[in-house]
């Protein structure tokens, strides 16, 4: 099957691309870039006024399968992947159970063949059961796929574990995703420490629970030379340890989320429980940290942390709503409203930290609009404003933090390897 | 064109005093001093929630308030129905929405709810359409208490204005203390707030509060102190294991009023910890309105309940601004 892009602005960092070009499309894989292809093809998309990407790779994504199907599936979670321009997506292993062992990892691998919508990548947890004693078999989760490790949500407290960690995952080459949390500095909180906890009368989490542990785990990577990744950054204080670190060649990548840039805890006085989230929405000042820390390249990645949860979850008291916004529909427009129209990043830098470097941060060929690389691509009318309401989220859940705003950039077509995965009908 | 009237008062709920204006809360002690007046009538009881269904839901135990709600809205002639936790089916897992969709379903008009969990309230006004009173919700806001303190000491005082309040005790865990200070604040009294610094939450200077950990300095120009019932066996033990080392150096006794103004008002918003947080001879001494307190409190939730029935809904305002 033949594919031709026309006309659209074609952004791609990795080749240096940014003007209108044409692209050709064959099978699975980008065959042409260039300013005119003749267009020969089964199928042409007029791109007029349109941006086009690499599809973007979310590297942080609760996919909830196995386990808690009824917050979302592969089949639901990708498809409103697809839906924001995202074509791969990296799961996370806090599922029931866990993504601890080879036979767990063979099962999902089935589900995700049968069901996915987008490319799944599988991070395996790096302790059994994510208990943070007993590391999981990694040479043989490596085997089955798995490109990345982590404990997300919970952070490893014993020193010695998460050093061993480290030098098997560097051994075997696989990325370690740090939950970078102490649990005894957050106090069991709810939202983050300060003015805004005392009036809302509940407890705070501070922002040391993140930042000390951040320390540490950058530390123990300098140590062993491992290749580690920073989830989540939501304080300035994080953003400084991990600028320090790259300037003294520490190999650390690190991502926000899209509500650390946008929201601020003042969002949350209200007590919506759709805001409730781990690491908590912190202040104005951080706010102002992560987007220099985007803008100074210090933080390297955009991922929206998507973690759906059911209404029954959410729609009770806020000490007892569980943690998380859904964000894979949302992510790039907000990045879009953000980040390019207010002048922080160029759509070229975008690209980067949504796309190009967690490819590389996770080791996988993808990122680029290259002739020869999957053609996985996303096109945006970036200016076309909407409207984010509950109802219309593909997401099995709706618990979003970004309901009631207008955000600017709509995902016209996503394409994964070759195929129309998503294609909004106005 | 004719002027636009502005109604009165515009909130379907009372959540908290930090969303009222001083109007509003000027409104409220205004209307508590009238109803005031009719609790030491020999015919107790005025028409005006005739009719009307306040159902008490308590999801923590409490004689006090929930007592105080009922006298207040038996005054005003409503019906009263208690709900309590334990009789409840709470225990058999109705959220505290579907609760109050009950409730609304029954044709109650006002839901007066205590819970341990801040801002539930906020979430109950959200999804229901009659009106909430707050009765106290975790550490948050109570602000019927803090109105009732505010109305006491208005009244002993004439006004609420250039008045020195201390409030001393566990000010990080205590909802009647935030409620005090947005409402004292609103009304330019000089609030400093009184505590171990484990017990003193993040950020209150903000409010505009000073902040002392030294008992004598909270009570030196205090025209009134507020003390705050010490929660030993909950969350003030945390920060502050023992009991008598608190009454050593934060307790209220005879021997620190010496050195406070000869007339100091002394508070408190019951029950008592004698030898906790207040000596006997100052609990029962000639500062104390604790027992007027009480008996203020009424006038005060017959307001707030009056005046919540009164909104029509062409004049609810979103209910808070943020």
């Amino acid at each position: 099957m033949k594919l031709v892009i026309k006309n659209g602005h074609v952004v791609d960092p990795a080749n240096k691309i940014d003007e209108v070009m044409d692209i050709l499309v064959e099978g699975e894989k980008i065959s042409k870039v260039a300013k005119v292809i003749d267009p020969k093809a089964e199928t042409v998309i007029d791109a007029s006024g349109k941006i086009i990407i690499p599809g973007i790779i979310d590297m942080h994504v609760h996919l909830r399968e196995p386990g808690r199907e009824d917050k979302e599936t592969i089949a639901s979670g990708t498809k409103a992947a697809a839906i924001g321009g995202i074509t791969s997506v990296l799961a996370m292993p806090n599922t029931l159970p866990s993504l601890d062992s080879i036979e767990i990892i063979k099962a999902l691998k089935e589900i995700i063949k049968n069901t996915a919508n987008v490319d799944v990548f599988i991070c395996g947890a790096i302790t059994i059961g994510r208990a943070g004693r007993e590391l999981v078999n990694i040479a043989g989760l490596k085997k089955e796929g798995v490109i990345a490790i982590s404990d997300d949500g919970a952070s490893i407290d014993r020193g010695e574990i998460m050093l061993k960690a480290l030098e098997k995952a560097k051994k075997e080459k696989v990325l370690v995703i740090c939950h970078s949390e102490d649990k005894s500095l957050s106090n069991n909180g709810m939202v983050n420490l300060g003015f805004t906890s005392t009036r809302l009368g509940l407890r705070g989490i501070s922002k040391e629970s993140e930042y000390k542990r951040v320390s540490r785990d950058i530390k123990l990577a300098e140590e062993t030379g491992a290749d580690i990744h920073i989830a989540h950054v939501s304080t300035s204080e994080s953003v400084e340890i991990i600028r320090k670190a790259k300037k003294i060649g520490v190999k650390v990548t690190c991502e926000t989320a899209p509500h650390y840039f946008t929201l601020n805890e003042e969002d949350l006085l209200d007590y919506n429980t759709n805001m409730k989230i781990n690491p908590p929405l912190r202040s104005k000042e951080d706010i102002a940290a992560i987007k220099q820390g985007l803008e100074d390249g210090t933080i390297d990645i955009i991922a929206s942390d998507h973690a759906p949860h059911t209404e029954n979850e959410k729609d009770i008291e806020f000490d007892h709503a569980e943690f998380g916004t859904t964000g894979l529909e949302t992510e790039l427009s907000v990045s879009i409203t953000e980040l390019i129209v207010s002048g922080i990043l160029t759509w070229s830098e975008l690209v980067k930290k949504i796309s190009l470097n967690p490819a590389k941060a996770l080791g996988i060929d993808k990122g680029t609009l290259a002739a020869g690389k999957d053609a996985d691509i996303a096109i945006i009318s970036p200016d076309k404003e909407w409207l984010v309401k509950k109802q219309d989220f593909v997401s099995r859940s709706k618990n979003s933090a970004f309901i009631g705003r207008k955000l600017k950039g709509v995902v016209e077509y996503t394409i994964r390897k070759g195929n129309v995965v998503y294609k909004n009908t106005p | 064109m004719s002027k636009k009237k502005r109604a009165l008062w515009v909130h379907k709920d009372l959540l908290g005093l930090e969303y009222l204006s001083k109007e509003d809360i000027e409104l409220l002690l205004d209307t508590a001093s009238s109803f005031r007046e009719i609790l030491d009538r020999k015919i107790k009881k005025v028409p005006a929630l005739r009719g009307k269904t306040v159902v008490n839901l308590f999801y923590e135990p409490s004689t006090r308030t929930r007592v105080s709600f009922e006298v207040a809205a038996k005054r005003l002639s409503a019906d009263v129905i208690n709900i309590a936790v334990e009789s409840s089916s709470v225990k058999k897992g109705e959220t505290l929405n579907d609760t109050g969709k009950n409730i609304e379903a029954l044709k109650a008009d006002i839901i007066v709810v205590r819970h341990n969990c801040s801002g539930a309230a906020n979430m109950l006004g959200r999804n229901v359409n009659i009106s909430v009173i707050n009765a106290g919700d975790g550490w948050h806001e109570h602000p019927t208490q803090a109105l009732l303190d505010m109305f006491t000491l208005r009244k002993k005082l004439g006004k609420l204005e250039g008045l020195n309040v201390s409030i001393v005790g566990d000010i990080a865990h205590s909802r009647v203390a935030r409620s005090n200070i947005w409402g004292l604040t609103k009304f330019g009294a000089n609030v400093t707030v009184c505590a171990p610094k484990m017990l003193i939450p993040p950020g209150i200077e903000k409010t505009g509060v000073k902040v002392t950990d030294n008992i004598d300095e909270a009570l030196k120009e205090a025209d009134a102190i507020n003390v705050l019932r010490m929660q030993f066996e909950r969350d003030s033990m945390e920060a502050f294991p023992s009991q008598l080392e608190y009454f050593k150096n934060f307790g209220i006794t005879e021997d620190r009023l010496k050195k406070a103004k000869k007339d100091i008002i002394v508070m408190h918003p019951g029950p008592i910890n004698r030898g906790v947080e207040i000596s006997s001879g100052v609990a029962d001494g000639q500062n104390s309105v604790i027992l007027e307190q009480v008996t203020n409190g009424i006038a005060v939730r017959m307001a707030v309940l009056f005046w919540v029935s009164q909104v029509r809904d062409k004049d609810i305002k979103n209910e808070i601004g943020y």
